[in-house]
């Protein structure tokens, strides 16, 4: 029993290591390696999910400095850990499975499978981990693994760029979760997060010192869930193959950031400062990606902005709600229907033969229609329609949000509006209108192996957030005090962003709407390339001159010029007469004996 | 009987006849010589400084006199060495003058 949790986490890993020595050799093998191990994983976690959880854990010290220092590794099962390890595997069984058919024809095939599987491993590793260090060991991993799968394209340069910078602009959020692991441990004595709980309470009379820590270890989320102002790598990231954009950067790896909120939850909430600070970058990221997801004209960058968005909505659920399962309610379904609707993304731009400007769509709902109402379905959920399982989730946080911060609560309604207009644009845009382009003409259905799961995965973005769904796996409690006129408001706004997308994009052949600042970004791109032309260019000025006058100058050439030149004085005594050197040597040994007896 | 200060008179003499032989003379074998002679100099006043270095007994010490053996047979080696070394030098270079070994000169 012990040892399920380890086979979970090391199956992924073995069928990775497998597939990068023998899967060059057979596309079969590589594929069929990576679905099974990840569906015998599911199977474990699922038999895991119905079991009570255990009472003991397996823990060995990695690093063991007595009570000065102690490492563990060791594997938490309860119920977080047992939930995020059932959405994980199962969506990534299901995206593997699709990933068969999406990449069918493309190059690297073994090497997209093994990356699959370690990031599989690297998850599984953040879900389980009952400590800071471990859980930071494989945030790292999953960084490493989201650059790899980005970066599957290599040889493009925009792929390149778009993995390199996920990579950079996390290691900023990661500083600063590393700083905030080393405070909270050096408060408390413990990395382990069921003792930190506990100790953190002793620690409350310096509240600055553990509202810092707290702010600094959220910075980690901020950079892994792509939150303001470090989202600017997660649209990028949609250069890698649209089943890792749906697995990686929608479903799974950016949920990490949030997971990781929930896991310290507790923690969170004795601190009200940092509260705040987590409840207005999620409130101001929830809006203002939204935004730029209304101006956006490929298919894959507005669901990367909606997925910041939705990201948004689940960290000012962190700070407002009364317990983690509101969040995590939200980060469930939402999993599944924006893992959904990257598939129907991907099925289209597989169908238009990797065309993803949704300006040259159109008119595919009669040529893909088993696509296009599954996207329907992940649209209705993403933008909140009743009865689909967003509905739920979103307006529970909605009305925590409400209750606790109405400024940003009020936001998110607004927020909830223009999802719902962002998304039923792109269905407009996509799937009615006319042709705009020789592919949309002749676009075909995918085929059954990408079409089985997104079977698969509609079935829970419509019902994920219905009542048994959620009182099998969470245990959420209403929020109190709510404005009556909430629920209506956001009815309202939900039909009236869908009739405007209608009513805007029915048959527009191009975007009838221009607004440059939204379409732009904000503008954040442009200041970030800014900074980094102006400032960290003019301070690689100055450390070059730093390095050519005073390093290599100063400390190398000096010395050896003066060696040199000693060098070069004392050579003239070598005259080459052995005479001459013995006159030196006895005036020499005189001197130094006339020194010694005459002193 | 001839005091200590007669041989290290002496001794001062083979020193400064050997000295002056290594800084003038040309030929490396007559610097060699030279060489030996300074080493037996100094050998030379050991001994005196030993003889004339009475006990509590009277009696002089005998110890230099014996290590002056070990050192003159050392030196038989030593010089069995050098004049292999010398040997081999005038094989190569076919001359035995300092003035032409000036091959390590800047």
């Amino acid at each position: 029993m012990s040892a399920i949790p380890w086979i979970i986490l090391f199956t992924p890993l073995a069928a990775a290591a497998v597939i990068l020595f023998l899967g060059r050799f057979s596309k079969p093998l590589s594929a069929g390696l990576a679905i099974g191990s990840a569906a015998a994983v599911c199977v474990l976690s699922w038999w895991l999910f119905t079991r009570p959880d255990p009472t003991e854990t397996i823990r060995f010290y990695w690093i063991d400095f007595g009570e000065a220092l102690r490492i563990p590794i060791g594997v938490t099962i309860d119920h977080l850990s047992k939930v995020m390890l059932v959405v994980v595997t199962t969506i990534a069984t299901l995206v593997f499975t699709y990933s068969v058919g999406y990449m069918k024809t493309e190059e690297g095939y073994w090497r997209y499978f093994a990356g699959l599987s370690l990031f599989l491993f690297s998850m599984l590793g953040i879900v389980l981990a009952d400590n800071f260090v471990m859980m930071f060991i494989f945030w790292e991993l999953v960084g490493l693994s989201s650059y790899i799968l980005i970066g599957h394209y290599f040889k493009k340069d925009s792929a390149a760029d778009a993995a390199k910078q996920a990579f950079i602009v996390n290691r900023i959020g990661d500083f600063g979760f590393m700083l905030g692991i080393l405070l909270l441990w050096a408060a408390t004595g413990t990395l382990v997060f069921s003792e930190l709980t506990g100790r953190v309470a002793e620690f409350a009379s310096n509240p600055v010192y553990l509202t810092v820590a707290c702010v600094l270890v959220f910075c980690g989320t901020v950079g892994k869930s792509a939150q303001m102002p470090l989202h600017v790598w997660l649209p990028n990231s949609m250069e890698g193959p649209t089943p890792v954009s749906s697995l990686l950067h929608a479903a799974t790896m950016v949920a990490a950031g949030v997971y990781m909120l929930a896991r310290i939850f507790p923690i969170l909430h004795a601190v009200p400062v940092a509260l705040d600070v987590i409840a207005w970058v999620g409130g101001i990221t929830c809006f203002a990606a939204a935004l730029m997801a209304t101006q956006q004209d490929d298919i894959k960058r507005i669901l990367a902005y909606s997925t910041i968005s939705q990201l948004g909505y689940m960290v000012l659920g962190v700070a407002s709600a009364t317990s983690a399962d509101v969040p995590m309610f939200h980060l469930f379904t939402h999993a599944f229907f924006k893992c959904l609707l990257f598939l129907c993304a991907g099925s289209v731009i597989v169908g238009m033969h990797h065309e993803q400007n949704i300006w040259k769509m159109g008119a595919l709902k009669n040529k893909m229609p088993f696509t296009f109402l599954a996207m329907v379905v992940g649209s209705l959920a993403l933008s909140g329609c009743p009865l689909f399982s967003g509905y739920y989730s979103k307006d529970l946080i909605i009305g925590f949000a409400v209750v606790k911060y109405p400024f940003l609560g009020w936001l998110s309604v607004v927020t909830a509006g223009l999802t719902a207009f962002y998304t039923f644009r792109l269905i407009f845009v996509v799937f009615l209108g006319k042709p705009k382009d020789d592919h949309a003409k002749h676009a075909e259905e995918s085929p059954l192996v990408m079409l089985v799961p997104l079977a698969c995965l509609a079935v829970p973005a419509w019902v994920a957030g219905y009542g048994f769904v959620e009182k099998m796996f969470f245990h959420v409690t209403e929020p109190e005090h709510v404005p009556h006129i909430l629920h209506p408001i956001l009815l309202v706004l939900f039909a009236a962003g869908v009739l405007s997308a209608f009513a805007l994009y029915r048959s527009a052949a191009k975007d009838p709407v221009s607004i440059p600042f939204f379409a732009n970004r904000l503008y954040i791109d442009n200041l970030y390339s800014w900074i980094v032309r102006n400032i960290q260019d003019g301070g690689a000025m100055v450390l070059s001159w730093a390095d050519r006058w005073i390093v290599d100058l100063l400390v190398v050439q000096v010395p050896s010029k003066l060696a040199w030149a000693c060098g070069f004085v004392l050579r003239f005594l070598q005259i080459g007469n052995i005479q001459a050197y013995v006159f030196f040597f006895g005036a020499g040994a005189i001197g130094l004996l006339y020194f010694l007896i005459m002193k | 009987m001839p005091t200590l200060a007669n041989y290290l008179i002496v001794s001062g003499g083979l020193f400064s006849i050997g000295l002056v032989g290594v800084l003038l003379r040309r030929n490396i074998l007559i610097i060699f010589m030279g060489l030996e002679l300074m080493l037996n100099a100094a050998n030379l006043s050991l001994v005196a400084f030993s003889r004339f270095n009475l006990g509590q007994d009277g009696l002089p010490g005998y110890n230099a006199q014996v290590l002056v053996f070990f050192i003159i047979t050392v030196a038989a080696a030593e010089v069995a060495v050098g004049l292999a070394i010398i040997v081999a030098l005038y094989r190569m270079r076919q001359t035995t003058h300092v003035e032409d070994l000036d091959t390590l000169k800047f």
